[in-house]
């Protein structure tokens, strides 16, 4: 292979894993936007839908929609779960009470995942077949159209959620000021739920439709989580287009980096792009404006 | 340090250095020496987030570069264990305080991200750089320390090392946390805008006691390569990091001594659940979550509680 076409295959493979990142950066800010807490259990909801996906086709020999369909509804379930029971209960919750709530609830869904499903890494068969498809002398797996696709969905779908139903503006205000949201009516706990209901089943569903690609077990959440932060926070927290642009930015430089430096250090390349960007732009890499300073 | 204080301390270190002799040297003496090296990393990131107010989550980068530099420099380099052990020491609080100002500029969940990720890029480190560290396979033959004949090789004599630095390191924090420099990190912990109103220079404070804390726990870290003689890099992973975090807040946040009770606890608690092997994960998982909901003041602030409701009214001590 020569070296354009490799570096097309870094591109493709790069926007693909991008994209996923994209997803689950989405989820982060969901959450973050109505109640301003980092869900550091996020990856252990993109853990639970390839986890979950894979028990339901295996174990219960259902259908993949079903599966798939299932996964995300037992997702949900266990971030309605979380919010209930972790993160209502704490009254004058601060951000440190908050990240640790968090952490513990992300090592107990791993540990209770690896209790009732093992430790083994299990791989999902891809949503229809693996016949490559040639693309300018570099290849496409049908997955990575999928992922593409059920990317572009959510966003539109989340696009339109947050700003022409009653609900997605209701969580909107509810980020912009909670106590005059209060005032108009809105319940800002049932916003709370709502928003890790939508987290918990975005972010199941990048889990789902990466499995294919990358195989899955009990702790593939923690690397992933992490990276979908990492593009979150690129796009600024926001919950639109910025955040999957920065998943794709990330998704191909560790793509690049893999291939043409160290595979190695594939991860440490996501992580240094979150130090520098947490060090440099800390509002993301598309929003101006001022940081918090108090 | 106040008289009470001073003697706590002391009947602190007479229980320390008698603790071992009933269990003349056996496997539970082995256990308390990574008590001991757990104590001082769970002491130095209470200091940095008991008094400062500013969590890191990645107190396992400091402790494997400990481990990491003491092991290298003692086989790789041939080097005397103890002049490695200061170098080494002066030289991850020096890349501390480096990183320390970009770092802790960033607050709360930002911050936890920041440490995180430092934690995990010196984690991928350990892996990678083969030639150094071994790698995934790990790096041994790392010499026990000794001073001149007498050689720290038994499980007792380790605990008497592990002990000293421990005991040492927690006289230095008492007297810290009661200076001019601890009131100035309390203050910063309620308030940072209130406390530079007062004068107090937050941003190098900040980073002064995040090197002190990576301090510490390069010198456990040292401890531990020359205790195992081997280390690999599972031993400074993200778990690690949570484990100790675990440590404080059920230790307590802000209490020396509940960092060593912490210590205590959650490293006892995996050899208590040996027979059921992998449940330790859910109960950390667990004891974080409860913890932090139902007593955010650790364990220090509830047993003196619960023996002061308990015990008969007027003769109750303060404690």
């Amino acid at each position: 292979m020569d070296n354009v076409s490799q570096i097309a295959q870094f591109l493709i493979s790069g926007l693909a894993t991008g994209a996923i990142y994209a997803l689950i950066g989405l989820s982060f800010s969901i959450i973050f936007n109505s109640t301003g807490i980092i869900n550091f259990a996020q990856g252990e909801f993109v853990m639970l839908g390839g986890v979950l996906t894979i028990f339901c086709i295996s174990t219960l020999q259902l259908p993949l929609i079903l599966a798939v369909a299932a996964a995300i509804c037992g997702t949900t379930v266990v971030g309605i779960v979380l919010e209930r029971c972790a993160v209502r209960p704490l009254k004058n919750a601060t951000p440190l009470s908050l990240i640790l709530i968090t952490i513990g609830a992300s090592i107990l869904i791993r540990g209770v995942t690896m209790l009732l499903w093992g430790k083994d890494t299990q791989a999902l068969s891809a949503f229809s077949g693996n016949t490559p498809i040639d693309l300018a002398g570099a290849t496409i797996l049908p997955q990575h159209l999928w992922i593409f696709g059920v990317t572009v969905v959510v966003l539109v779908a989340n696009r339109y959620f947050f700003y022409h139903t009653i609900t997605g503006k209701a969580m909107r205000a509810c980020s912009f000021n909670r106590r005059a949201a209060n005032l108009v009516g809105i319940s800002v706990q049932r916003m709370v739920l709502f928003s890790f209901v939508i987290s918990a089943a975005v972010g199941s569903l990048a889990g789902v439709i990466i499995a294919p690609l990358t195989m899955t077990s009990y702790d593939v959440g923690i690397m992933l989580g992490l990276k979908g932060f990492c593009a979150a926070i690129m796009g600024g927290m926001g919950s639109g287009v910025a955040t999957v642009l920065g998943g794709l930015i990330l998704g191909i430089l560790e793509s690049l980096g893999a291939g043409l430096v160290s595979s190695g250090y594939k991860d440490a390349i996501a992580f240094f792009i979150l130090l520098l960007i947490l060090f440099v732009r800390p509002q993301g890499l598309f929003k101006k404006g001022e940081t918090e300073r108090v | 340090m106040l008289k009470s204080e001073r003697i706590k301390f002391l009947l602190f270190a007479v229980v320390v250095l008698l603790a071992p002799l009933p269990l003349a040297g056996g496997y539970l003496t082995n256990v308390l020496v990574f008590v001991g090296i757990n104590s001082m990393l769970a002491l130095g990131l209470n200091l940095l987030l008991g008094y400062a107010g500013q969590i890191s989550l990645g107190q396992a980068a400091f402790f494997g570069l400990g481990a990491y530099g003491s092991g290298v420099l003692t086989t790789v380099f041939s080097w005397n264990p103890w002049p490695a052990m200061i170098v080494v020491a002066l030289c991850v609080a020096a890349f501390a305080f480096a990183i320390g100002f970009p770092v802790l500029k960033l607050k709360g969940h930002y911050l936890a991200m920041a440490t995180l990720g430092v934690g995990i890029i010196a984690h991928i480190a350990f892996n990678e750089t083969i030639d150094l560290t071994g790698g995934p396979s790990g790096l041994s033959g790392i010499p026990n320390l000794a001073a001149g004949t007498f050689v720290f090789d038994t499980d007792l004599k380790n605990y008497y090392l592990v002990w000293g630095f421990a005991l040492v390191s927690i006289l230095l924090s008492l007297n810290m946390v009661n200076s001019r420099f601890g009131r100035g990190l309390r203050a910063i912990h309620d308030s940072e805008v209130a406390a530079r109103v007062m004068g107090v220079n937050a941003r190098l404070m900040k980073v002064q006691v995040f090197a002190l804390s990576a301090l510490i726990s390069a010198l456990a870290g040292s401890l531990y390569s020359h205790v195992m003689t081997f280390i690999s890099p599972t031993s400074f992973s993200f778990h690690i990091s949570v484990e100790l975090l675990t440590m404080v807040v059920i230790g307590g946040l802000g209490s020396v001594y509940g960092s060593v009770l912490g210590a205590l606890l959650l490293t006892l608690l995996p050899e208590m659940l040996r027979t059921f092997q992998d449940y330790d994960i859910v109960v950390y998982g667990l004891l974080l979550v409860t913890m932090t909901i139902y007593l955010p003041g650790g364990l220090v602030r509830v047993i003196p509680e619960l023996v002061a409701r308990f015990a008969p009214k007027g003769r109750r001590s303060d404690a």
